[in-house]
């Protein structure tokens, strides 16, 4: 897919404009945070739950290239193909030639982020082979011809009143005085249309939440039970997994189990949880005839052993963006990739490089929800700062930006001048402000106080209320 | 180098400590043998007596509903019961489970059996349960001739019996029980964890019953 992350601020102006959006995104808001809140107040031993998922993931990070090996190991001998893929477009060759083996027409999908990261729809239509997304969300955006924008609720920024529109468009074989108005009967339209499809399928893809190294078991933990329907149906069933989704232990996958459906959804647990391991076997009365896993790294080795290393214990449940303002007010399609909110903000110039992605780690108020919410914790706004410094090391951010930090940064290393000045400014502002104690346009800001009032400063400065406090002033 | 060379040697490159490895393969050794337990919440600790209690009352929370039974000879008439309160044909399909021939059908004359896996034209599924889990009402389904996979997927409505005894506190101990009938590191092809029936929140959040699997899931639980 194409990467329009460099153009986030027009992105952003675009989105807050945009009313369906804005009243799609309301759902966001008030659905998602306050379900996790229940949940996680429900179990007590949520945050030691969460302390030991971080440990987890660790210790499997600093061992990944020997669980790897243990895993393949495991695939194999329970008659599966593993196929390693260093970049996309390997891991698009690899689904080509297995579905081109399998003299593949149509393929049914279950939701998998990989895929998108690879972008495989696209791919495989151009080589005459038919995707067919079967998650509802995933299902309507790619009959809207849009990327998600959510991991896990790919259609959020889409109204009901939109859906109906695009399923009369695309299910023209079905009566045109339908009722499509209930959600329901939009639910229901979409699995009789789907149905026929799981079963007429030649290859089903997947993507996995768990690769478990002990028993050499794919997991995919879903909701709608369509995942299970495009594994079991089809005579080839293929994973996309990237290498981080390892995990030792069945007991492991247990423990994370507890934390992922919680920060998610606010489940206790999401309906189907399913563990794959290898082809059907001889005593099996259905399933698939082929298991194929494909490997992908793109860029993930990159990050190991470096201060982004930790973003690889995410499991994608999108509790950072459900708790982002940013997220809030923009949606995911301003993020201009695959990944969005604060996790998109880390994660897209790891792998895309900071020189596309680097918009992103700059669109945070760093207000700290996404690392208190995320299971994983993984600590999101310190990240982003890290790829805020490497941007400003390369000389990537705009001059003035540049030139305002230097000049703030020569003021700052002298005190007694900052000092003054401060109080100097704070002064003039104040005359300038006049009775109301607002400003409504200031030098240099005109962006800011193009929406708003500034307000004048009142009082003493930090460093003179500091001292008549008694603070240190070392 | 191949592609599974060149990610490894990558990864060994660039995690600390790569360069002597003989502690870290043991640590991974270590790890996948003794499977360490982690945190166990509380309610999955509950004794064995009281976790059909919480089990029923975990799957009731999640929209399944549950009926308790004694023994397999009251099961056929609970299934007959089941259909007519829901206005279903006297109609099912089920595996080849050795467990379903403790039950009485000729209790119940009106009930037909299709036995096998289902192409998706059954409006009824009965499946029997590897085991269950307490802390969530979460049922465990291995694939199979005895409980085919699809009946798990494609009938609108899905019955499930489980045996009170089989039912764990939680994921770890219930996962333990197929690794003991299966064989450490070994798993059957296909193991569904199973909490509630289907549902989608893709609409506007709103979560809706129903989407590509069971729209009800009716729990069959045997005691004694």
């Amino acid at each position: 897919m194409k990467i329009t992350t460099p153009e986030f601020k027009s992105n952003a102006v675009e989105a807050l404009a945009n009313e369906n959006l804005q009243k799609a995104m309301g759902h966001v808001q008030s659905g998602f945070i306050e379900k996790r809140q229940i949940v996680a107040d429900g179990l007590p031993e949520f945050e030691a739950l969460r302390d030991n998922a971080r440990e987890i993931k660790n210790h499997t990070l600093a061992h990944l290239d020997l669980y790897l090996e243990a895993y393949s190991e495991k695939v194999e001998e329970s008659g599966g193909h593993v196929h390693w893929a260093q970049t996309a477009e390997d891991a698009r060759n690899i689904v080509l030639n297995i579905c081109r083996k399998a003299d593949a027409k149509t393929v049914t999908k279950g939701k998998s982020m990989i895929s998108e990261e690879i972008g495989i729809n696209d791919f495989l239509e151009e080589k005459g082979i038919a995707p067919i997304e079967t998650d509802l969300g995933e299902y309507i955006i790619q009959l809207r011809g849009e990327a998600p924008s959510h991991i896990i609720a790919p259609a959020v920024h889409v109204l009901k009143e939109q859906v109906e529109e695009d399923f009369r468009a695309e299910h023209t074989h079905l009566s045109e005085k339908r009722n499509l108005e209930e959600p329901e009967s939009l639910l229901d339209e979409a699995r009789t249309v789907l149905r026929q499809k799981f079963i007429d399928a030649d290859v089903g893809i997947t993507g996995a939440n768990f690769l478990v190294a002990e028993t050499g078991t794919s997991v995919i933990v879903t909701n709608e039970g369509n995942g299970d329907l495009t594994q079991t149906l089809p005579k080839v069933h293929i994973v996309l997994a990237s290498i981080e989704k390892i995990t030792p232990t069945l007991e492991d996958v247990s423990q994370i189990l507890r934390v992922l459906a919680r920060s998610a959804t606010g489940q206790e647990m999401s309906v189907y949880t399913t563990f794959s391991t290898g082809p059907r076997r001889e005593q099996d009365v259905d399933g698939p005839e082929e298991y194929h896993v494909i490997l992908l790294d793109n860029g993930r080795t990159n990050m190991i052993g470096t201060e982004f290393q930790e973003m690889l214990r995410c499991i994608r449940c999108g509790a950072c963006m459900n708790h982002c303002p940013v997220y809030h007010a923009v949606g995911g399609h301003a993020y201009g990739w695959v990944y969005p909110g604060p996790m998109g903000a880390v994660l897209t110039p790891s792998l895309e490089g900071v020189e596309k992605g680097g918009n992103l780690p700059n669109a945070s108020t760093f207000c700290g929800r996404c690392e208190s919410v995320c299971p994983m914790r993984i600590p999101l706004p310190k990240m982003m700062r890290h790829w805020r410094e490497r941007e400003f090391e390369r000389g990537l951010n705009p001059a003035t930006q540049r030139w305002g930090l230097k000049f703030w940064a020569w003021f700052a290393k002298r005190p007694t001048l900052y000092a003054f000045g401060a109080r100097l400014a704070m002064r003039f502002m104040a005359i300038m402000a006049g009775k109301n104690g607002k400003l409504r346009s200031l030098p240099l800001a005109a962006g800011w106080t193009k929406y708003r009032d500034m307000p004048a400063p009142e009082g003493s400065t930090f460093q003179q209320q500091w001292r008549s406090r008694g603070g240190s002033t070392q | 180098m191949n592609a599974r060379e060149a990610i490894l040697a990558k990864i060994k490159s660039q995690v600390k400590d790569g360069g002597d490895d003989t502690q870290r393969r043991a640590a991974v050794a270590n790890r996948l043998s003794s499977a360490p337990k982690g945190v166990i919440p509380e309610r999955g600790q509950v004794t064995a007596k009281k976790r059909a209690d919480l089990f029923c009352q975990k799957a009731e929370a999640v929209q399944s509903t549950v009926k308790r039974v004694t023994s397999y000879t009251e099961i056929s008439a609970a299934i007959s019961d089941y259909l007519r309160q829901k206005n279903l044909p006297q109609k099912i399909r089920l595996g080849e489970d050795e467990r379903f021939d403790a039950i009485d059908w000729s209790a119940t004359p009106n009930l037909t059996r299709d036995v096998g896996p289902t192409d998706g034209s059954d409006p009824v599924g009965v499946s029997h349960a590897h085991g269950g889990v307490a802390e969530t009402g979460t049922l465990l389904m291995t694939s199979g001739a005895a409980n085919p996979t699809t009946l798990n997927f494609l009938p609108e409505n899905h019955i499930i019996v489980v045996k009170a005894k089989d039912i764990e506190g939680n994921y770890e101990a219930a996962l333990a029980r197929i690794r003991d009938d299966h064989g450490k590191g070994r798993m059957p092809r296909t193991v569904n964890m199973i909490t509630g029936p289907s549902r989608s929140g893709d609409i506007e959040q709103k979560i809706l019953l129903g989407a590509h699997g069971p729209r009800s899931l009716h729990v069959i639980v045997v005691d004694g």
